[in-house]
């Protein structure tokens, strides 16, 4: 049984739930959105994902509705949304903050936004008890806000954002509040309970791997421009820039000269020393000054000289760093370049095969490089 | 322990006495017998039993009480309007200015507010009475009611507003359902605020009541200068019995309440973590 793979981003008749149309947003000087232009479609786990100042958050609060673009359009199902109030979209969003209501019950403010309808009292009993069940707080509906954890707090955010069955839901950095264990775990949880409702989720996050775990795409944002959307694993192991290669996970990067070989290009990266060979992410001119990207996990290291390997170099540990699972080699190249190697622990620590000042070789496939223009 | 030196116990007697030693006496000589006020002449109830019987002062309290609800209703409705444009208006034109003019009766001379107001009301043409004293005292009480309140709001979590706005309630539904019943404290100390401004107040009472209204504190005064009477320690017993039940009462409803929800919250956190 083969079953079809959810990707609407590559089917040209697919419509978009959310378009996004050269938009740009000022606040006076400064320029938070400049002319964007997106798609999101029906059931996507869509992820915003940037250093703080990047625009992610002004983007999801024009989603909201808190926000006006100065320029540009913002449609929703077809229809152009961006002055439109927002209690008066199918739009709901879980706050950072969580936004929990004080002085009501968890029960009371789960049936907040029902009770704004004209949902029969029987109606929102039964939705409320729902929301309840999905998010496992049943025995906490009569309490307060501040007499549950920060854990249940999370919960009651998400299902009152839930409650009205929004046709967008938008999740304003929502782990962020919670330890590293409870985070993992509510991860999981988020994409469950996405796939069960089949909302369409908009996520805004800093952290990588949380948008990596969740999202069906993630889109890197850098000063109120998309660099790169793509699905996850595209995104981390073919970044269109050094921004993108560098804000995800761990990368060296090597500059040098391109020499185009065919398909693949070789890198002149210092005088009298082995090129190194890898794919490029755009077509390259010889003697172009071009970005070798390398991910640590890819690089594998050996005492002596690797037969066969497309790219082998000779260096010199200069540091190790214990993470427990993985250790991270920094080994130090002749002329000075800096190169970091991860191999796994799957020896005790005390079995190491390399330490402090060891020589050793360093190499990797021609497909685990990659180079960019910039 | 050595925290009860002889410097800390003299300077909190010292400093207790300064305060409360002419309340205590006041107190003390309300149920005096005699009729000269300083000459202590035995334990009596007696006038209070006749204060009970002066209409005059009776007519009075009625006064101050209707007067300080009414003005102290109307700040608080006007101080938190004004409250919410300085805190959420963000930078408008002449905000300076706008927060400048709510706050400027805080410093005024209330003889220079009640002479402006007196001025005012002569000059509109106002029948001078329980009307004009209402009008002058929520002038001067909203701008404390403004200040209580826009204290509360700038730690006030916008984004709970936005949460109401985006689960479908308009703006002045979000404000009633969720911004009104959290600041509700501090407009309730707002009101409170007013209401014993009102009824303390002498000064502009007197320079914008009619010869149809007169406050308590008018009343005391006049009687007082034509000598003090026994009667007055009585009536001023029972302001201080009412002052004190009152702030006595609110302070422990707040703190309880305060005390309550720190313990709930570790308890949650406890939960949250086993």
């Amino acid at each position: 049984m083969a079953e079809t793979i959810f990707a609407p981003w590559d089917d040209p008749n697919a419509k978009p739930l959310i378009r996004f149309r050269n938009v740009t947003k000022r606040f006076g000087e400064f320029t938070a959105i400049d002319d964007l232009t997106i798609d999101i479609y029906e059931r996507e786990f869509f992820a915003l994902l940037g250093p703080s100042g990047c625009g992610k958050t002004t983007l999801m609060r024009m989603l909201g509705g808190f926000e006006t673009p100065t320029e540009g359009q913002i449609e929703l199902a077809g229809k152009d949304i961006a002055r439109v109030p927002p209690n008066k979209r199918s739009v709901n969003m879980m706050f950072q903050s969580y936004a929990l209501f004080p002085h009501l019950s968890i029960w009371d403010n789960i049936a907040f936004g029902l009770r704004r309808g004209r949902m029969p009292k029987a109606e929102i009993a039964n939705r409320v008890e729902e929301m309840l069940r999905l998010t496992r707080l049943e025995k906490f509906a009569r309490r307060k806000p501040h007499q549950i954890s920060g854990g249940q707090r999370q919960r009651v955010a998400l299902a009152r954002s839930l409650a009205k069955a929004p046709t967008l839901l938008l999740l304003d950095e929502p782990l962020g509040a919670l330890d590293k264990k409870l985070r993992q775990d509510t991860q999981f949880e988020l994409m469950d309970i996405q796939e069960r409702t089949g909302t369409t989720f908009v996520i805004v996050t800093h952290d990588q791997e949380e948008a990596m775990t969740v999202a069906s795409r993630v889109a890197v944002m850098e000063d109120g421009r998309i660099v790169q959307v793509a699905t996850p694993d595209a995104i981390y192991e073919t970044p269109n820039s050094v921004y993108v290669a560098d804000f995800i996970g761990d990368v060296n990067i090597i500059v040098g000269r391109a020499d185009p070989q065919g398909d693949k290009v070789h890198l002149n990266w210092a005088e009298g020393q082995p090129k190194f060979i890898g794919t490029p992410a755009s077509p390259f001119e010889k003697g172009q000054t071009c970005h070798y990207a390398i991910r640590p996990e890819k690089i594998s290291i050996s005492a002596q000289k690797p037969e066969g390997a497309t790219n082998t170099v000779e260096g010199k540990v200069l540091d190790i760093a214990y993470l427990g699972n993985i250790s991270t080699y920094h080994v130090e190249l002749a002329g000075g370049q800096v190169i970091k190697a991860q191999k796994a622990n799957n020896r005790r620590i005390s079995r190491r095969s390399f330490t402090w000042g060891d020589q050793v070789w360093l190499s990797w496939t021609d497909t685990a490089g990659i180079l960019l223009e910039r | 322990m050595r925290r009860f030196t002889w410097f800390n116990t003299t300077s909190l007697t010292l400093g207790f006495a300064f305060l409360y030693l002419p309340m205590i006496i006041l107190v003390i000589y309300s149920f005096n017998d005699s009729k000269l006020v300083t000459v202590w002449a035995g334990f009596s109830t007696r006038w209070y039993g006749e204060l009970i019987q002066n209409d005059a002062f009776l007519d009075a309290a009625w006064v101050t009480i209707k007067v300080a609800g009414i003005s102290s209703t109307l700040a608080t409705v006007l101080g938190t309007m004004a409250a919410i444009v300085m805190v959420r208006m963000g930078r408008f034109h002449g905000r300076t200015l706008f927060s400048g003019m709510i706050y400027a009766p805080l410093v005024m001379p209330e003889v220079i507010t009640g002479l402006s107001l007196l001025l005012l009301f002569i000059g509109l043409g106002l029948d001078r009475g329980v009307f004009t004293i209402i009008l002058a005292h929520t002038t001067f009480s909203m701008c404390y009611v403004s200040v209580v309140v826009s204290s509360r709001l700038i730690s006030f979590d916008t984004s709970l507003e936005e949460a109401a706005l985006d689960l479908g309630c308009s703006p002045l539904q979000a404000f009633r359902l969720v911004t009104l019943p959290i600041i509700a404290p501090a407009v309730i100390s707002g009101w409170l605020l007013a209401f014993t401004l009102s009824l303390d107040d002498l000064v502009i009472a007197s320079f914008t009541s009619g010869p149809s209204a007169t406050t308590l504190p008018m009343k005391i005064w006049s009687s007082v200068r034509l000598g003090v009477s026994p009667e007055i320690n009585a009536l001023s017993t029972l302001m201080i019995a009412v002052v004190t039940v009152g702030v006595v009462t609110a302070s422990l409803i707040s703190k309880r309440a305060a005390v309550q929800q720190r313990r709930d919250e570790q308890a949650a956190d406890r939960a949250g973590m086993a």
